[in-house]
């Protein structure tokens, strides 16, 4: 006689035809997390709510806005005004935006705080430099896509710099373009980016980032590896099941996160001009260059580096080498696993230097970022140039700095 | 190369940027304090733009049917007394001026006024409106501070009347900082004319000058009801959006503390 509920009798019959309780198991109800994450743990799963918002709000937004020529513009101011809530759904949009990079700058930051890069898990870092890319690329498309004076000059500024590639620059920026302005086929073509190809890319690294993390197990505050100590049964004996742990954990941070979050889409949605630029409401203009041209607050700091580099070198001319620092500040980080020969993982048994080493990175970071806000002077280009200079020593000297660092004791468990 | 002269290079080589945007940064403003909630206000100001800024300046993203809703104004009242375009209550609030024609008297389109206060802000747009000026030398008779060699009359000038550039007779300041006292007649402040003033000629204009503030002031208020047209519910529904992340919150933190309970 049959005695199992239904849903037993469901689960069963698809667990025979693929690994669905396996799979719930192997990434959830037994997957072992260090029971002592802190504060600085929630960023990841912020990061992943914010892309399913992103992801849900975009297909939305998709269904009433038009990226053919003159249209752009006006299906936003549509979207605010005729559509049912559409305010609601391109403030989410323009409000997630920024937060996907405020949780995702913690997120790194974290594992700059605690070693999180290290061996073993170079690549669950790799993959997320991945993501940060894609992401910076799908922020950019995006930027374009409502069409506001300002949207055309940053885009026009960007993709100027590949004019500053020695011979195939021109050629390249024509290319990216597809027209010898920025127009209604850059318009067309970065749209097609950003609702189809760099999602789809995205979601394809988050998910290898979970495969690789879940594969070598998370790393915590005090960076030790807690699969040394098992229990009988081979559970870590500093773990704690996933879920429902940290399921519950989550939900209490995600309650909270929603809720600073929804502070700014319903009472501050321009952010003071910092989350929507003022001069994007205004529809792009060829003739009118806004009086003052900036990106949007997360691409500062590496704009400010971009404007740091003011002396031609080797025969090429700065705009080139401003280019290369830039791009070069977004790619730093993904060395990191390789630069640091520290003997720990975490700050808190790392020695002196590198605390001091990562305080001057944070305060260089946070210099960038206002420097790239603001328009340019003497002063501020000195200053860009020094911070610069400071962003990428964190990372230069590392390998040195790390090594000779005195370390303290590592614990054999974590400390709760 | 420095940053400036880079950046400037970039933009110059495909752009110019034509005088009649040249905004002037270095004007104080003035405080612009509005209420989306006060409905008479946004209906007043509804009625000035209608009457004065829609000949040339359109409102194209917003249409009448949401304005009169929103501002409480019965569709029929609204098309009878504010649509004075012919437009259907369901249009957008388009100025009926030819663009090409508007090209050729002003030397460009007069702009779309939807998102105004958001461009260049509340403050800015309650300032220029109060800062035009006689003089002479413009194709329209009038300059402004706010926005100097702006090439667009002075549309408010009958309410406003004329102001004149002219000098003032204000308090003398002291070595002190204060005020400069007549050592002669006790209380007495000393005064010194200064320059640079814009003055009201008397008897110009329709209305007093508090009466031209309010005037103002509920004009802004309309264009910034436009600019945000949702922002009052947004706003309103943002607060139960709160309250009930705070309560959820509270349960997911007794539900968390419980599971965790026993974890050391």
């Amino acid at each position: 006689m049959q005695t199992s509920s239904p849903f037993k009798r469901i689960i069963d019959w698809l667990d025979q035809r693929m690994p669905l309780t396996q799979t719930f198991e192997y990434h959830m109800s037994r997957y072992y997390a260090p029971k002592n994450f802190n504060f600085w743990y929630f960023f990841g799963v912020f990061s992943f709510v914010v892309l399913a918002l992103q992801l849900v709000t975009g297909i939305w937004l998709t269904m009433s806005y038009s990226p053919y020529g003159e249209t752009a513009f006006a299906s936003v101011e549509y979207i605010m005004r005729d559509v049912e809530f559409g305010w609601l759904i391109r403030y989410l949009h323009s409000t997630g935006a920024s937060f996907f990079f405020i949780v995702v700058y913690l997120h790194m930051f974290r594992a700059l705080l605690y070693g999180s890069y290290q061996k073993p898990r170079e690549l669950v870092w790799l993959v997320g430099m991945g993501i940060f890319v894609v992401l910076i690329a799908e922020g950019f498309c995006g930027y374009l896509l409502p069409w506001g004076n300002l949207s055309y000059w940053a885009a026009q500024v960007i993709i100027s710099l590949f004019g500053a590639i020695p011979l195939v620059g021109n050629d390249l920026a024509e290319w990216v373009r597809g027209d010898y302005v920025i127009s209604d086929i850059t318009r067309n073509r970065l749209f097609a980016l950003h609702v189809i190809v760099l999602p789809l890319v995205l979601i394809g690294l988050v998910f290898l980032h979970m495969v690789a993390l879940h594969h070598v197990g998370s790393n915590n505050p005090d960076g030790v590896d807690i699969k040394k100590h098992k229990d009988k049964e081979g559970v870590p004996l500093d773990g704690v099941p996933f879920h429902p742990y940290y399921t519950v954990h989550d939900i209490m941070g995600i309650a909270a996160f929603l809720f600073v979050f929804c502070a700014v889409v319903f009472f501050a949605p321009e952010m003071g001009g910092y989350f929507l630029e003022l001069p994007n409401f205004e529809i792009a203009n060829p003739l009118k260059t806004p009086e003052h041209i900036a990106p949007v607050w997360y691409y500062a700091p590496f704009y400010a580096m971009l404007r740091a580099a003011t002396y031609p070198f080797l025969g090429l001319d700065a705009k080139f080498w401003g280019f290369v620092v830039m791009f070069g500040g977004v790619l730093m980080p993904a060395a990191l696993p390789w630069l640091d020969r520290s003997k720990v993982r975490s700050i808190r048994y790392k020695g002196v230097y590198t605390k001091a080493m990562l305080a001057i990175f944070v305060v260089s970071f946070v210099m960038l970022s206002w420097l790239g806000t603001v328009p340019p002077s003497e002063l501020r280009t000195l200053m860009a140039q020094f911070f610069t200079l400071m962003y990428f020593a964190f990372f230069m000297l590392m390998p040195w700095y790390s090594r000779i660092d005195q370390t303290r004791p590592v614990p054999e468990r974590v400390r709760v | 190369m420095s940053g400036l002269r880079l950046l400037s290079r970039l933009f110059f080589s495909i752009a110019f940027v034509p005088a009649l945007y040249a905004a002037d940064a270095t004007v104080e403003l003035e405080k612009f304090h509005g209420d989306l909630h006060d409905l008479p206000s946004l209906q007043r100001g509804a009625q000035t733009y209608m009457n004065y800024c829609l000949g040339c300046h359109s409102l194209q993203y917003q249409r009448y049917k949401r304005t009169a809703d929103d501002l409480g104004v019965p569709e029929k009242l609204f098309s009878d007394h504010l649509i004075l375009t012919g437009a259907k209550i369901g249009d957008h609030i388009r100025s009926t001026m030819d663009p090409e024609l508007a090209k050729n008297w002003f030397g460009t389109p007069p702009p779309d006024l939807t998102m105004v206060t958001r461009v260049r802000s509340e403050d800015w747009v309650y300032s220029y409106l109060k800062s035009f000026y006689l003089d002479d030398s413009r194709p329209f008779g009038v300059n402004n501070r706010v926005f100097p060699n702006v090439g667009m009359p002075h549309a408010l000038l009958e309410l406003q009347g004329v102001l004149k550039e002219g000098c003032r007779q204000v308090p003398r300041i002291a070595a002190n900082g204060g005020e400069a006292r007549d050592p002669l007649v006790p209380g007495r402040t000393l005064t010194e004319t200064q320059c640079g003033f814009l003055n009201l000629e008397e008897g110009t204009g329709r209305q007093s000058a508090e009466e031209y503030d309010r005037t103002v002031t509920d004009l802004v208020n309309f264009l910034s009801y436009v600019a945000d047209p949702s922002r009052k519910q947004r706003e309103r529904i943002g607060v139960f959006v709160l309250l009930y992340l705070a309560i959820f919150f509270v349960f997911a933190w007794l539900l968390n503390r419980e599971y965790w309970r026993h974890i050391h």
